[in-house]
């Protein structure tokens, strides 16, 4: 048997709409947050992936996988700073409370 | 003649409008008046000053070798230039009618704005609300006027003719807050507007065929060899007579485009010197201050009428069937206002009606006036009528807003027996009623005795006809003498001083129009008015058996009142029982008013407004509301969209994706 | 042909990252689906190393699973009593979820699966080396990524300030 990228990209999607379901169904900021790394961590993969299995030569995907590593940590370092900032005026993380800014 | 008296004469009071207008509130109610007075003597006496250059001076701009008077334009500006044709002028006209008019407006004018002095305070000399308003009105409404009289062309002559309008609605309404004076105001307003609007169409038609607004070349169409006399070119008389040749061709209706237009610039006549069927208006304009009404609806607004028809009256001569309809309708209201006049209580009305029958005289006697008979002595008459109409008829309103003042009310069954107390009112009022019922030698004598002999020289029938009315006139003023005067002893109502005559503001102009009306009759007045301005000496041509005639109608009509009226008795009271439908038709006005509210209540509102206003409410507004209404519809539904909610919004967006996705790939595969 | 071992392997990190990808989202206990995206990350460390990216696969389980997982751990510490369940979801929204979910995953794995063509073996690949992966980092010419390497640093930066700025008590 023969692993061709189809293997690693079947469980990257299925990371990707677990991720889907837990941002638009979780009300915990906290765990929202948690799907988005999901989301984030499949597409890293597909990058990964692709880039092995279709130009090896190359090393672009690994790179953006990279950056995108290090831009997920920056990202999850301000969103928790605002998380625990909105915890801090209002008691509580659920992200339906917060519609103040609607319109 | 040099321009400065002339603009002086118009832009004293305009000043003083804007003057007291925007800075009345902050001075005294005496400044005020007095300023307002002031500034009205010095244009009596600028008006003075011109005119008697005008009458008196012989310069060759104003009369020339063979003795006539000319049309003197003093100074012509371009107001509007739209295009090269149309371009409408603002001027000053000096010819005789407008020379007199200056100094009856000027006259009258001063003696209101002194007399309202004294009028416009009550007993213990407070001074009414709103009196700089009034003074600022009453310079607003002499600017208008005096601008009406001296118009170089007819559009000029429009826009100060709906200026006088306005400032008549203003004054009318000057007691605001009370609804009858409102709704006065309101009517007057509407009902002259919907005359102007003839006016306008009349005036449109009229330039349209003749290519000019101008009054001077217009005057100078219809007569051969008048070029000379109104100062233009034989050209362009010539040219003008040429359009008319083909404009008298084109017929709508069975009646040619001239007498079209004539017809409908008569109209706004009709309407501002109230003649039938647009009468309607001036009884109830009888709700503003009582020198308002000797101003504006006695002496000088409503005869703006008789001045148009005047001034155009070369026109008028050319169509026939204009001048006859002229006639008629004047025949016909001086019947009517002279009948209702005899049955009204309220003595500010007896004296509107009185006015609209005086003036209905003086459109017949244009209506009446031809060349060929005594030089157009209808039109000399007229005008003359006017002038001596408007001494008196000031007279008699100022008198009746003395009595009113002193006894608080309007209705002469308050009054009843003032002779003894008020005798200075009492002198002046009756040389009024004399002058009025034509009684030689006060000025009514005079002027109505020319009337009658132009409609004898037209037809007998007219004659007749304005002799009986004449001694109605008669009749009607001295039941109002005797019954304000005489009838039965004053009772003074508890807890009021018994009346006294008015302080001296009030009583100079009385004495001083009195006065006038003694003399006025002795102004050889066709040495200076008459239709191509030649001198016309009518003492030549008196004719005594007309004189005489109306004379002993005057004073049948006279005795008769006397008899019925001078002490209390069941006269009266029987006449109206014996013809208690007349007497019921007179007083309600013949119904007019009732019809009109008929006509436009039921009919006009009910056929036309009432679909047009559903029509503008349902449709045109209802188009413009689903409009916004839709909108906001729309934006109602989409704004939950924007809940806040981020969930919600990653909803959205990955149904978005999915079917940006699902349609990719359907597309692609 | 791959070697029994490699299928055992792939076998076993596919399954741990789907498995626990789905419990990390449907847990109740936030601290439980903190951990298990802990197992999911190392799960696509894994593949990085199974795809011979032996460097990218040390970043993941450094910066992935030893910064942000233990970021996340204080955080929900901090907002959370120990023994606090979230609330439980409704059966709508969870069926919504799940569908919206499987429609995601329907669509994209037709796609994948129709229109790209990854069936092939897989390519013989010379595994990046230290050096070049550090030449390609820090070299400013073509395909060598001096800039983004400067920009992510000073993101960092910005980020680190605006963290500080954001969560300081007032």
């Amino acid at each position: 048997m023969e692993i061709t990228a189809i293997y690693y990209l079947i469980p990257s999607l299925i990371m990707f709409c677990c991720g889907v379901y837990g941002f638009i169904t979780r009300r915990n900021m906290i765990a929202m947050l948690v799907s988005l790394e999901l989301m984030l961590n499949a597409v890293d993969v597909n990058f990964v992936v692709f880039n092995r299995f279709l130009f090896p030569e190359q090393m672009e995907g690994m790179f953006f996988t990279l950056f995108a590593i290090a831009i997920a940590a920056a990202e999850t370092a301000v969103a928790i700073a605002i998380i625990i900032n909105i915890f801090r005026s209002t008691r509580n993380v659920d992200v339906r409370g917060l519609n103040e800014m609607k319109f | 003649m040099d321009s400065t008296l002339p603009l002086l004469i118009l832009t004293i009071p305009l000043f003083m409008f804007l003057f007291l207008g925007l800075l009345g509130g902050k001075m005294s109610h005496k400044l005020a008046g007095t300023l307002g007075t002031l500034g009205m003597g010095t244009v009596l006496v600028l008006a003075y000053t011109t005119a008697f250059t005008y009458f008196f001076s012989g310069s060759s701009e104003f009369v020339n070798a063979a003795g006539e008077r000319l049309q003197a334009v003093i100074f012509n500006q371009t107001w509007l230039a739209f295009t090269d044709k149309l371009v409408i002028k603002l001027g000053f006209l000096l010819d005789p009618i407008s020379a007199m008019m200056l100094v009856v407006i000027t006259t009258i004018s001063f003696m209101v704005h002194l007399y309202s002095l004294g009028y416009m305070r009550d007993h213990h000399g407070v001074y009414e609300r709103g009196f700089q308003r009034f003074y600022a009105f009453l310079s607003l409404f002499s600017f208008s006027m005096l601008g009406l009289v001296v118009a170089t062309n007819i559009f000029q002559m429009y826009i100060f003719w709906e200026l006088v309008g306005a400032s008549s609605y203003l004054l009318i309404g000057f007691y605001y807050t009370k609804p009858s004076a409102v709704s006065a105001s309101k009517k007057a307003f509407i009902v002259t507007r919907f005359a102007d609007l003839g006016f306008l169409i009349g005036i449109l038609i009229l330039s349209y065929y003749t290519g000019t607004f101008d009054f001077t070349a217009l005057t100078s169409i219809p007569v051969d060899g008048m070029a000379d006399v109104y100062q233009v070119s034989e050209q362009t008389a010539l040219n003008v007579k040429g359009i008319f040749d083909s404009a008298a061709a084109s017929t709508f209706m069975g009646a040619s485009v001239m007498t079209w237009a004539l017809v409908l610039i008569f109209m706004g006549g009709m309407g501002k010197s109230a003649m039938m069927p647009l009468h309607i208006w001036l009884p109830d304009a009888m709700e503003g201050p009582t020198p308002v009404s000797a101003l504006i609806h006695a002496a000088t607004m409503v005869v703006a009428g008789v001045y148009l028809v005047a001034r155009l009256f070369p026109l008028y001569l050319m169509e026939e069937s204009a001048l006859e309809i002229v006639t008629v309708v004047g025949a016909i209201t001086a019947f009517y206002a002279a009948m209702v006049a005899c049955t009204q209580i309220d003595i500010k009305r007896v004296l509107a009606f009185s006015t609209i029958s005086q003036i209905a005289f003086m459109m017949v006697s244009l209506g009446v006036a031809r060349p060929d008979f005594h030089e157009g002595l209808g039109y000399m008459a007229s005008m003359f009528h006017l002038f001596t109409h408007a001494m008196f008829k000031a007279l008699l309103f100022l008198g009746a807003g003395a009595l009113i003042h002193a006894i608080g009310s309007n209705d002469y069954t308050a009054m009843h027996g003032l002779r003894k107390h008020m005798p200075i009112t009492h002198w002046t009022f009756l040389i009024g009623c004399l002058a009025i019922a034509g009684i030689i030698p006060f000025s009514g004598f005079f002027s109505k005795d020319e009337i009658l002999s132009s409609c004898l020289g037209y037809s007998w029938v007219a004659y007749l006809w304005m002799s009986m009315v004449a001694g109605l006139t008669a009749f009607y003023m001295f039941r109002l003498y005797y019954l304000i005067f005489w009838w039965k002893e004053h009772k003074t109502p508890e807890g009021h001083h018994a009346p006294h005559d008015q302080p001296w503001t009030m009583s100079l102009p009385l004495i001083i129009l009195a006065a006038i009306s003694c003399v006025a009759g002795f102004i050889p007045f066709g040495k200076f008015v008459t239709w191509k301005g030649e001198s016309y000496d009518f003492m030549a041509h008196f004719d005594w058996s007309v004189a005489s005639v109306s004379l002993a109608v005057a004073i049948i009509a006279i005795a008769l009142a006397t008899v019925m009226y001078r002490k209390e008795n069941s006269l009266p009271e029987k006449f109206k029982n014996a013809l208690p439908n007349l007497w019921r038709w007179c007083h309600h006005r013949f119904y007019w008013d009732e019809l009109y509210q008929f006509i436009t209540h039921k009919i006009i509102f009910n056929c036309v407004s009432r679909p047009i206003a559903w029509f503008d409410r349902h449709i045109i507004d209802g188009t413009m509301d689903s409009f916004a209404t839709m909108t906001n519809k729309a934006s109602e539904f989409i704004r939950p969209l924007q809940s806040g909610q981020i969930q919600y919004y990653v909803w959205i967006y990955l149904i978005g994706a999915l079917l940006l996705g699902g349609v990719t790939l359907i597309c692609l595969l | 042909m791959e070697s029994l071992g490699s299928i055992i392997c792939y076998v076993v990190v596919a399954l741990a990252m789907i498995v626990f990808s789905v419990l990390a989202v449907t847990t109740r206990k936030i601290l439980r689906a903190a951990t298990y995206l802990l197992f999911t990350l190392f799960a696509a460390a894994a593949v990085y190393f199974m795809l011979d990216y032996e460097f990218l696969g040390a970043v993941q389980i450094a910066v992935y699973a030893g910064g942000i997982v233990v970021l996340f751990v204080f955080a929900i510490l901090l907002t959370s009593k120990p023994g606090d369940n979230s609330e439980k979801l409704t059966s709508k929204s969870k069926v919504l979820g799940l569908i919206g979910s499987i429609a995601m995953l329907v669509v994209s794995g037709y796609a994948l699966i129709t229109r790209c063509n990854l069936f092939e073996a897989r390519p013989d690949m010379e595994a990046p080396t230290m050096d070049r992966i550090g030449e390609t980092l820090m070299g400013t010419g073509a395909g060598q990524y001096l800039l983004p390497f400067e920009a992510v640093s000073v993101l960092l930066l910005a980020c680190i300030i605006g963290g500080v700025v954001i969560a300081r008590k007032r």
